[in-house]
């Protein structure tokens, strides 16, 4: 199982000192934070991708490059790819370079984006959001398996005799994971492709999760891809830890309650209890991180939610150190120890290449 | 005998509460009303009051609480809605559409919805009829023709069967007759999915 952590790349004031990091503070700080993941052990960065303020990160691919060369192990990701109001073409000629400056350490979490004026911005309309990760997705994966495309549809000019360059390394395109809190064409959409499905899991009931992951699960095996217990689940979470847990909830509470989204709403008792947040100890997290096992079955990949809604970078460091100490080591070996041999990991490019390989020979 | 669901929300805010208790003569008019039809009604009241916070709640984060969940599938599995607020400052109260504004949009088409004000004087009632009538026409509900507003001097001596007492046995008429033609409601699941992927691909 992958363990890891994403961003939203928000810029948000620090409510107990009232400072707001500068944009160029926060880009430096987040490239800390993804090298500091793998130093402590962790798996995966993820990073959101926003074309409006307060949010920095409008060019992921430039960050995840940069990233990427001053990493060794570290798969770095997106939470998520805009497939709407990206062009498909431009998703892929980036992405590929990242896969080739990477070493393969690349996959992507695709995501409709729900900011409305943004749309317009690049020539779309959101109403049409559905159609349009449906359209654009088909194309992309056309253009990472077929070397000259010709192509049709409704949302861009239509493409003859197109390459897309760089080609996939290894002629292995990047995995892709569909992200959708509650549409259930993109459960559906992820299904159909084999693809992974990624449930945010953060900031909404842990209903909404067990729902969409039942319904990928069991499309997944009506398209063949296996069965359902063999799909490739991904869950968001957000946590906040102090070795006292109520260490954790005094310091976590003026964060939580002017954070952007859920801030001014709901006390904190009443989030943690409603969505996946948990505030307290390493073990209060462990124990809760286990459950989520109850509801969508054997899973591949955790993303943790850390540095959002102000807090200090220092802060956000301590708590990738208690996650790669305390936490992670002690859910790679439970979830291995509850997971059974059929259920695959989720798939890497070092993964997907053998597979190619063994295709290839039996070709 | 047939069974059908009546929801009714009473955004009333004092305690006892006029808007409250215009809400509990439909209620029990329409009891009345549909048990003449062979239709007998479960009635569940919803006071939005109780639900403020999970209102305002619902408003910042998306997400229902729980108490909140419960009472928007209420509304949702009844096969009618009784909706009561109380006027103020020329229409409904703001936790009144508030609470409509996170009930789903689809929720309410095709279902009757009986609606009732209250206020002080009855300069109030068009309120009724401008505001209540066309929000629930925006979410295709079948507003009945009868709309019925109290005043305070409603509840004077009169009000055992005088004008008021007429217009809640003619509004709770109206709605037996729409619950008995209609078969029970079926609510939609939002996570069903509707269209196959092909023919998303297509489309």
């Amino acid at each position: 199982m992958q363990f890891g952590i994403f961003s939203v790349s928000d810029i948000t004031t620090d409510p107990t000192t009232g400072r707001t990091p500068t944009e160029h503070e926060r880009i430096r700080n987040i490239i800390t934070i993804a090298k500091h993941a793998e130093e402590v052990g962790l798996d995966v960065f993820a990073l959101g991708e926003h074309h409006n303020e307060p949010f920095f990160s409008s060019s992921p691919t430039t960050t995840l490059g940069y990233i990427a060369a001053q990493t060794d192990r570290l798969l770095l990701s997106t939470a998520t790819t805009l497939i709407t109001t990206n062009d498909p073409v431009k998703i892929a000629e980036d992405y590929a370079m990242l896969q080739h400056l990477s070493g393969g350490r690349v996959d992507l979490m695709m995501g409709r984006g729900n900011t409305g004026p943004v749309y317009p911005w690049f020539g779309k309309d959101i109403r049409a959001g559905i159609p349009l990760a449906v359209e654009n997705y088909a194309l992309l994966h056309r253009l990472w398996r077929e070397h000259v495309v010709d192509w049709e549809g409704k949302f861009r000019t239509p493409l003859q005799s197109f390459t897309s360059t760089p080609r996939p390394l290894d002629g292995v395109p990047p995995f892709v994971w569909h992200g959708s809190i509650r549409s259930p064409e993109i459960a559906e959409q992820a299904a159909y492709y084999g693809d992974g499905f990624f449930a945010n899991h953060i900031f909404w009931p842990k209903e909404h999760t067990q729902r969409m992951v039942g319904l990928y699960r069991q499309r997944f095996a009506h398209y063949g891809h296996g069965d359902p217990d063999q799909a490739i689940v991904g869950l968001g979470g957000q946590v906040f830890m102090r070795k006292n847990s109520q260490d954790a909830v005094k310091e976590f509470r003026p964060y939580f309650d002017n954070a952007p989204v859920y801030g001014h709403g709901p006390s904190l008792e009443d989030f943690t209890r409603e969505t996946p947040l948990t505030v307290g100890s390493p073990q209060q997290v462990i124990d809760r991180t286990l459950g989520f096992r109850d509801y969508v079955g054997d899973y591949q990949r955790q993303l943790f939610l850390l540095d959002h809604a102000g807090l200090p970078v220092k802060t956000v460091l301590e708590q990738l150190d208690l996650l790669g100490e305390e936490v992670v080591p002690v859910l790679r070996k439970e979830f291995a120890g509850l997971k059974p041999a059929h259920v695959p990991d989720a798939p890497t490019h070092a993964s997907l290449l053998a597979a190619k390989q063994k295709d290839e020979v039996k070709a | 005998m047939k069974q059908r669901t009546l929801a009714v929300v009473s955004a009333g805010l004092s305690q006892p509460s006029s808007t409250r208790l215009l809400a509990d003569q439909l209620a029990a008019a329409a009891v009345a009303a549909t048990s003449e039809r062979d239709v007998q009604l479960n009635v569940v009241v919803i006071e939005l009051r109780d639900l403020a916070h999970d209102i305002a709640n619902h408003l910042l984060t998306g997400f229902p609480p729980a108490a909140l969940k419960e009472a928007l599938d209420t509304v949702a599995a009844a096969d009618a809605l009784v909706a009561v607020t109380p006027i103020f400052t020329a229409s409904y109260s703001g936790l009144f559409k508030s609470f409509f504004d996170v009930v789903d949009k689809d929720t309410l088409v095709d279902k009757p919805v009986l609606i009732a004000a209250t206020a002080g004087t009855a300069r109030h009632s068009l309120a009724l009829e401008h505001a209540l009538r066309p929000m629930f026409a925006y979410l295709r509900a079948v507003v009945l023709p009868t709309a019925v507003f109290a005043a305070s001097d409603d509840w004077g001596a009169d009000s055992a069967d005088g004008t008021l007492r007429g217009r809640i046995i003619r509004a709770a008429d109206e709605l037996a007759r729409e619950l008995a033609r209609r078969e029970p409601v079926e609510v939609a699941d939002p996570f069903a999915l509707n269209v196959s992927f092909e023919d998303l691909l297509r489309s």
